[in-house]
């Protein structure tokens, strides 16, 4: 399944069942601090397919990144735990796997970016040795031919100059590089699954969208499952196939991105969608969702988004909306959702 | 980096005669008969006062004084103390004795200060970490003439696991053994909480983050990614602590009766002998100027991100 393209090293040692990758099943992360337990994921599902684009997105605490690091296996744990839920990678659980057989998928199979890479880096190392540590830790390769690979990736991910500045350190490069120094290292293995928290959240706007331009040409190009977290909307629409918003660590509605843009299935996503600056409305005020997340720990009883949602009715502030199909291949958490996608 | 080194031995020059002239003055400034107690337990007679006058310049103005003084330092000489030897000569017998004594210290302090910080680092709350910090808040507390004559009295005395003092003035290192540790201990606190302190913050950084998700393992996120950025303040703290205790310990080198600088100074001071005074503490603060450039450049070496063009 892996494509054979210049960087590629090797297959992977798992294969997908039906085209799914992954597959986050009715999933729970809590913290449990000294002030009382805060659930930053409330039963989460969704799939991964084999070349596929997911966006997660959704505000600061919203759970987003939660549930990329719960996949990754990199919560700090404790404070957090997993009461219940599965992230089957490929058919396997990982959450049930030894960890010795998990760090291993760490890299080859499922691997991570971050939203700051000069922090993401470490900066006592030079760039190349960084990348070339997957070669040699995870393939046992030698030192030369481990530096050699990751002058081929720096290439990849073009790095002008590459070969000169293998041994450069992190604070040598600016940020897009830096970005692109952490994509390479992500992409090292030939992953079958990326996951992309904020990646260019700490960039300027013209440097953002080549990032974005390379993330989505290396996708295509390795057919990896991409996940993408991110609370910006301008950069979800052009490299995600389905779009996962999140509400309070739930799902609140998932939906083809085309279908999402034209007519969004929740209050929360119209609000998003509104509070986008438009240039034919200059001058005017911006529409934002008023009020803030609610807390944690103490999530309101009924629709966790009825405090701020102009739609809200009783029934909101006493039934729970579930995740329902309310159209074709669109869920949505809203008891109105119909009344929502018409309007 | 040539030009670095250049500008900061261009900048020790202020401080040497910065420094010079304050110890300078607070030796002429000590009360009483300079040529007092020289000659035993009789006046000296008014030829040898004349002649220790001459030697010393000690009929000139302070700024004359110290102007003959700082000539003669440029051209290498130390001075000569009232017994008519070199201090340079002094102090060749005794730098040797403090440097073994300092290097010992400091492999003491690095050694198991670093040790106890990884391990209290890494199980932060367990009951090593606190054994640790409570035994390091009493060392911290303890002033070091406590620790080194109870450690003297009981280790040397009573139990006789060490020797009591020096008697060779080539000591051996067993008998510096002691001396050592008790230099070494309250270095050896600051080591170990230093260590922690960085060690834990490192642990909890992005880029072991990223270490795990690379799918290292935990022994290399910690052991490599997070110690190798954990290490950077603590060498450049042992660093500087060498070029302290390189000038010597005055208290520990006194209990112990050991014959290093320390126990020069302290004797110097003790007879009035200005001279070695001032010739021995110039002396020193050169070798510190000197390590402290030396772990500037160390730092450089070890942190990237530090440059010294």
């Amino acid at each position: 399944m892996s494509t054979a393209t210049d960087t590629t090293t090797s297959g992977h040692t798992y294969t997908p069942k039906d085209g799914v990758l992954l597959e986050v099943d009715d999933l729970f992360v809590e913290f449990h601090t000294r002030d009382g337990v805060a659930t930053a994921i409330n039963g989460v599902s969704f799939e991964l397919r084999q070349g596929e684009s997911l966006a997660i997105l959704g505000e600061s605490g919203s759970g987003k990144s939660v549930t990329a690091q719960a996949i990754m296996g990199i919560l700090d744990m404790p404070p957090a735990v997993i009461p219940q839920g599965h992230i089957r990678y490929c058919g396997e659980d990982l959450l049930t796997m030894p960890e010795e057989q998990r760090r291993k998928t760490r890299g080859p199979e499922i691997s991570m970016i971050f939203q700051d890479a000069l922090s993401s880096l470490n900066p006592v190392f030079p760039v190349g040795w960084q990348i070339a540590e997957m070669f040699r830790v995870h393939r046992g390769m030698n030192k030369s031919d481990a530096l050699e690979q990751a002058v081929r990736l720096m290439e990849r991910v073009q790095i002008p100059a590459a070969r000169d500045r293998v041994k450069a350190y992190p604070h040598q490069f600016s940020g897009g590089m830096r970005q692109r120094i952490m994509i390479a290292m992500a992409i090292a293995l030939d992953p079958a699954v990326l996951i992309a928290d904020e990646p260019t959240t700490a960039l300027d706007v013209t440097v953002q969208a080549q990032i974005m331009a390379l993330l989505e040409e290396l996708q295509e190009e390795r057919q990896m499952g991409l996940i993408l977290i991110t609370h910006d909307l301008g950069v979800v629409a052009d490299v995600a196939d389905r779009i996962a918003v999140m509400y309070s660590g739930r799902l609140v509605e998932k939906a083809e991105v085309l279908d999402l843009y034209a007519s969004p299935g929740h209050p929360y996503t119209r609000g998003l969608l509104e509070s986008i600056p438009r240039l034919d409305q200059k001058g005017q005020t911006l529409a934002a969702i008023g009020g803030l997340p609610p807390n944690l720990m103490n999530i309101p009883p009924g629709c966790p988004f009825n405090p701020r949602c102009r739609m809200a009715q009783d029934i909101c502030r006493t039934d729970r909306p579930a995740l329902r199909e309310v159209a074709p291949g669109r869920l949505s958490a809203c008891h109105f959702a119909e009344e929502v996608i018409d309007a | 980096m040539g030009t670095y080194i250049v500008r900061r031995i261009l900048q020790m020059i202020p401080v040497i005669l910065g420094a010079t002239f304050l110890i300078f003055a607070m030796v002429f400034a000590l009360p009483g008969d300079p040529v007092a107690g020289k000659c035993g337990e009789r006046p000296c007679s008014a030829a040898y006062r004349a002649a220790f006058i001459e030697k010393y310049n000690l009929d000139d103005p302070l700024p004359i004084q110290y102007g003959k003084y700082v000539v003669n330092l440029a051209k290498g000489d130390l001075g000569t103390t009232a017994s008519d030897t070199p201090v340079a000569d002094q102090l060749k017998l005794r730098v040797p004795v403090t440097g073994k004594l300092a290097l010992m210290a400091v492999a003491f302090e690095a050694l198991v200060g670093i040790l106890a910080g990884v391990l209290t680092g890494i199980r932060k709350g367990g009951f090593l970490d606190n054994l640790v910090l409570v035994s390091t808040l009493v060392l911290i507390s303890i002033p070091i003439f406590v620790i080194g004559n109870v450690a003297q009295l009981y280790l040397g005395v009573k139990f006789g696991l060490f020797p009591v003092t020096v008697t060779s003035s080539n000591p051996t290192f067993y008998e510096l053994l002691l001396p050592a540790l008790v230099l070494g201990s309250l270095s050896v606190a600051y080591v170990a909480r230093l260590m922690r302190t960085n060690l834990v913050e490192n642990l909890r950084s992005d880029y072991v983050r990223t270490a795990i998700s690379k799918g290292l393992t935990k022994r290399r996120a910690y052991g490599l990614h997070a110690l190798r950025n954990s290490l950077i303040p603590v060498v450049t703290f042992i660093g500087f602590d060498f070029g302290a205790l390189l000038g010597g310990a005055v208290v520990t080198e006194g209990i112990f009766n050991i014959p290093g600088v320390g126990g020069y100074i302290f004797r110097a001071i003790r007879v009035r002998d200005g001279a070695s005074v001032v010739g021995s503490v110039t002396f020193l603060v050169i070798v510190y100027l000197v390590v402290n450039l030396l772990v500037d450049l160390l730092y450089g070496l070890l942190d990237p991100r530090i440059s010294h063009d």
